[in-house]
């Protein structure tokens, strides 16, 4: 066995394959810096290589591009507060914040290291679990599975911040969104109101967006400065490093969570990060800087999200069945090169199958260099005045909410969850409860059902279940006693107390959210209507139990950054920009995207960042050459317009 | 509006600029320098993107004029709102292909509310079969149709994706053979309900017949699962056949010949039929709106003849599409438009089963 390891290490790192190892490791990172693109566009840029190449190289590249999109995406989440992918979501809590105190560089290498050596644990694990993980792989059933998104809903004790009332009914708010769409016992269509767009339920990468980037783009354009509010850089890449090397348990615990979570089909990478952010919470003794920039809540996640590259290329190699959404796109790449994975492939191809873990651990190393080497320089996009980056971050924004289905309904969602977004940062919500309750929804109801069906109510003695269950307990008791100090939403405002009636206002939008829920569920069929019931009643009581205590004045629910602002009849400017970039959408849907980023562009430069007319012209070439050159390599698409449609 | 399509304007003076230009081939369809858009109303990775992927590069190199064709991805709604999308936008100039697989088909046949498209409208260029196999844990002590009544004996658990996805004719097949067979359905595709299988979950289980080479054949030579029958190839005609790549393996047919006595026949029978002709004789299709230019249709149907007869094809192709006879040009077609008719009794008898035994409603 080692002898074979290591020949197949000289195969991947002869010249010939190495070169194909880069490119798949460039195009990966470019892929995980642009929000919204995963694996698939990064594999419709290698496709064409692919064919009649030697399996070593094509997997080579494969495995260069899909190892190393959680690291490229952490330049997304330090520097614009906006998830580069559902695995770098955590990373917005801490790295932005450092980003903005000047710490950008610090943030990004301290990033890059820890998605390294969580990166080489993940390919060391894999190397020793395939000869043994069947056994491990097939005793998680539906019911594990089950119990494991309870223990994913349980981090929302963790990330609550100040109130844990609010936090569950986010959650639930977010349990209630990701339940609509197609029930997944019957086929009923729930909270769907009859478009189409909904069956499948709203994209993912839509309510990340909505929830994470539209806010922190008004948010910085309402400050007017550059998202670092000092000059310097700070510490740079070798602080970051140094903070890494003083956190070697940390990174060691993390990339454990990241394997065996990744190992485990059907749960995914877009809850790994949360879970590792958790831990480190849960285990650190001061967490007064969580949530403000610590910069331990950067190397949690990034530690635990490329470790779970390789715990997904487990069930993957073994079964056939893909751990991941990206390792669905290696298995497509597997296939069509000839190699069927399997347990037969792992034990007759051993060649092959270490060639993959080598490829991991290498383009790791690969990425890493590369994205260090870039971090310095990057970091330096925070001191621009933002209002100039501004364009370009929704352009990105919705260019990638597009990609999620292709549909001019994304772009309308996007708006419509932006707006929830600004209200719940507004007032104090944590967004990242909602958003774990929105991703964990579809499992948590699917493992559920599975595992009645299959062990009827047997399933709650199961030993795996009963294990995974105390874990939960004592996390939960864990979050609650050390209350966490983290603040996703920033601070209050002195004046909060004054605006309860609008605080009030919006708790009872999501109150009315919760009831709908309630009133749909129950005309539906038994099986369609127990899970939308159970999360609506659970929404209601929680939301209902924000309204009062708001309205009694209870401090840990009060909460609303525009106080001073509303109370003095001025407004903030976010209804504005939020007005600006619906009617950028009705622009797109009018005209196309390509014709209607040539007119914002410059009138946004110019209108609100004084831009010279000549600079607002090269900037508006620039990123519509450049949206136009992304679409064409990754021969991806941009809504074309009604009138186009028409004329042509 | 459609006088006035950009594309059909261009290809019309591209059809202008080619007669004036070579007079002697005057049918001749040339798609140089264009960029054939292939859309693929499935996830990337899944079986019918594998399967276009495969044909996609060689597509390109038998069309006339080498075009680029590229794989659009376009998931959702169990490739509904794919199909959708395409029976929207298409364009008839032959640049928009779509590929379609029984998840396509059996909702248009059954008369989904969601479907807005129509199979009536497209040509089929190129057609791909594939086939299927049951088998059970050896718990159960079954090892072929004579023991039929053990079987019948069992509440059995079969992991499946849905009652209208692929498993629609293998769960008539159960009710047919009055097994006492319970659906888990919401599994996320057929290699989950192979892991819920494994795990002991389900004691029934089917795969297409690639992936039961790859991926079950290994677990009955272990001893870990025992092959009962294979769907069979029916064709147009209502014949059911053995399977090619399993020959020694009898067919549902057989099977249920030999456990009850009597041949199948009745409403079931024939429902089973159609859906095995529209979702397996035809599971992956390559089709294009009707109104494209016959020239245009031909040359997809002479690359499609090119590909398949290409002497390396077979090995090319591998276990991924199997020893099934891909129908290529007007053959594709025809078998599309016969498969694609069913009879109305035969419609209901489909929904009224899906509403009585799993409460889908259409």
């Amino acid at each position: 066995m080692f002898d074979i390891a290591l020949s197949a290490l000289g195969q991947v790192m002869s010249g010939g394959h190495l070169a194909f190892l880069v490119l798949g490791v460039c195009v990966g990172l470019i892929v995980g810096i642009l929000p919204g693109l995963g694996g698939i566009a990064g594999m419709s840029i290698l496709l064409p290589f692919l064919y009649g190449m030697d399996p070593v190289s094509a997997l080579g590249m494969l495995i260069g591009m899909v190892a190393v999109i959680p690291t490229g995406d952490t330049f997304t989440s330090v520097m614009m507060g906006i998830p580069g992918s559902s695995a770098s979501q955590a990373t917005v809590l801490d790295g932005f914040p450092m980003a903005k105190r000047g710490e950008a560089a610090r943030a990004l290498s301290a990033a890059f290291t820890s998605s390294l050596l969580g990166g080489i644990i993940g390919a060391l694990v894999l190397s020793f679990a395939i000869v043994m993980a069947r056994p491990l792989v097939l005793s998680f059933s539906s019911a594990e599975l089950f119990m494991l998104t309870i223990f994913g809903l349980s981090m929302v004790a963790v990330l609550s911040g100040r109130s844990l009332t609010k936090g569950i009914a986010a959650a639930g708010i977010g349990l209630v969104i990701g339940s609509i769409g197609t029930a997944p016992a019957t086929g009923e269509a729930r909270m769907t109101f009859g478009i189409d767009y909904l069956y499948d339920g709203v994209p993912l990468v839509v309510v990340a967006m909505g929830l994470f980037a539209i806010p922190e783009v008004i948010d910085l354009l309402k400050r007017g400065t550059a998202i670092s509010e000092t000059t310097g850089l700070g510490g740079g890449w070798g602080k970051g490093m140094r903070d890494v090397l003083r956190h070697p348990w940390l990174v060691a615990r993390c990339a454990s969570l990241g394997c065996v979570i990744g190992a485990l089909p059907g749960l995914g990478g877009a809850v790994v990060d949360w879970i590792a952010y958790s831990h480190v919470v849960q285990t650190s003794r001061d967490k007064s800087q969580f949530g403000k920039g610590d910069v331990r809540g950067v190397i949690a996640p990034e530690s635990a999200n490329n470790a779970c590259q390789g715990g997904a290329l487990i069930p993957t190699l073994l079964f056939g069945v893909p751990g991941s959404g990206s390792m669905a796109v290696f298995l497509g790449g597997m296939v069509l090169l000839g190699i069927q994975p399997g347990v037969t492939m792992v034990e007759t191809r051993l060649d092959l199958t270490y060639t993959i873990i080598w490829s991991l651990a290498l383009a790791n190393v690969v990425g890493a260099g590369l994205c260090v080497m870039l971090a310095r320089p990057v970091a330096r996009l925070t001191q621009v005045p933002f209002v100039y980056l501004a364009p370009f971050m929704v352009m990105i924004a919705m260019f990638a909410a597009f990609q999620a289905s292709r549909s001019m309904a994304d772009l309308v969602a996007l708006i419509v969850m932006g707006a929830v977004g600004i209200y719940m940062r507004r007032f104090g919500w944590p967004r990242p409860a909602l958003l774990i309750g929105f991703v964990l929804a579809p499992g948590a109801e699917n493992y559920l059902y599975q595992a009645v069906q299959f062990y009827d109510w047997g399933w709650i003695t199961r030993p795996g279940v009963i294990i995974i269950a105390l874990i939960t307990v004592v996390s939960v008791f864990l979050g609650l006693r050390f209350g966490a100090e983290i603040s996703s939403e920033g601070e209050s405002d002195s004046a909060d107390q004054q605006t309860r009636g609008r605080q009030v206002a919006f708790a009872g939008l999501l109150l009315l959210v919760a009831a709908y829920c309630v009133f749909e569920a129950a005309q539906l069929s038994f099986l369609g209507m127990v899970f939308p019931l159970i999360i609506g009643i659970l929404a209601l009581i929680a939301s209902l139990a924000v309204v009062l205590r708001i309205r009694s004045g209870r401090a840990a629910e009060i909460h609303d950054d525009d106080a001073s602002l509303t109370l003095a009849g001025e407004s903030s400017g976010r209804e504005r920009y939020l007005a600006i970039f619906a009617g950028l959408v009705a622009l797109i849907w009018l005209i196309g995207f390509i014709p209607a980023m040539v007119v914002f562009f410059p009138a946004f430069l110019i209108i609100a960042g004084k831009a010279r007319p000549l600079t607002a012209a090269m900037m508006t070439a620039g990123a519509v050459g450049f949206i136009s050159l992304i679409t064409w390599a990754m021969t991806l698409r941009l809504p074309e317009g009604l009138l186009g449609l028409t004329l042509f | 509006m459609k006088l006035l399509n950009k594309s059909g304007m261009r290809s019309m003076f591209l059809g202008a600029a080619a007669i004036l230009a070579m007079p002697i081939s005057l049918s001749a369809q040339d798609f140089s320098g264009e960029t054939i858009e292939w859309t693929i109303p499935f996830g990337v990775g899944g079986g019918t993107d594998v399967w276009a992927r495969f044909f996609a590069p060689q597509l390109s190199d038998a069309l006339p004029g080498k075009p680029t064709v590229v794989v659009l991805n376009v998931p959702g709604g169990g490739s509904i709102s794919g199909a959708n999308q395409f029976a929207m936008r298409a364009s008839d100039d032959g640049l928009s292909i779509l590929g379609t697989s029984a998840s396509t088909q059996y909702p248009a046949l059954l008369g989904d509310p969601r479907v807005r498209y129509d199979f009536a409208d497209w040509t089929a260029v190129l057609a791909s079969p594939t086939g299927g196999v049951v088998y059970v844990d050896p718990k159960y002590g079954v090892t072929g149709p004579q023991d039929i009544d053990k079987l019948r004996g069992e509440e059995i658990r079969f992991a499946s994706q849905g009652a209208t996805a692929l498993e629609m004719p293998v769960l008539l097949g159960f009710k047919m053979l009055g097994l006492n067979i319970k659906p888990v359905f919401g599994m996320e595709s057929r290699g989950a309900g192979r892991l819920a299988f494994e795990r002991g979950e389900a004691g029934i289980d089917f795969q297409t017949s690639s992936a039961f080479i790859s991926s079950v054949q290994p677990l009955v030579d272990g001893g870990k699962a025992v092959p009962l029958f294979t769907l069979g190839v029916v064709d147009a005609d209502g014949n059911v056949a053995r399977d090619p790549s399993f020959p020694d393996m009898p067919t549902f047919v057989e099977f249920y010949e030999q456990a009850t006595g009597a041949k199948p026949e009745g409403e079931a029978f024939e429902a089973w039929k159609a859906l095995m002709l529209a979702g397996f004789s035809l599971q992956k299709m390559v089709v294009l709106p009707k109104d494209a230019p016959a020239e245009v249709i031909a040359a997809y149907g002479d690359a499609a003849k090119a590909i398949v007869e290409a002497p390396d094809f077979r090995q090319r192709a591998g276990d991924e599409l199997g020893d099934y006879e891909q129908l290529v040009g007007p053959d594709a077609d025809a078998a599309l438009k016969e498969a694609l008719t069913l009879d109305p009794g035969i419609q209901q008898f489909l929904t009224n089963w899906l509403s009585e035994d799993y409460n889908v409603r259409m």
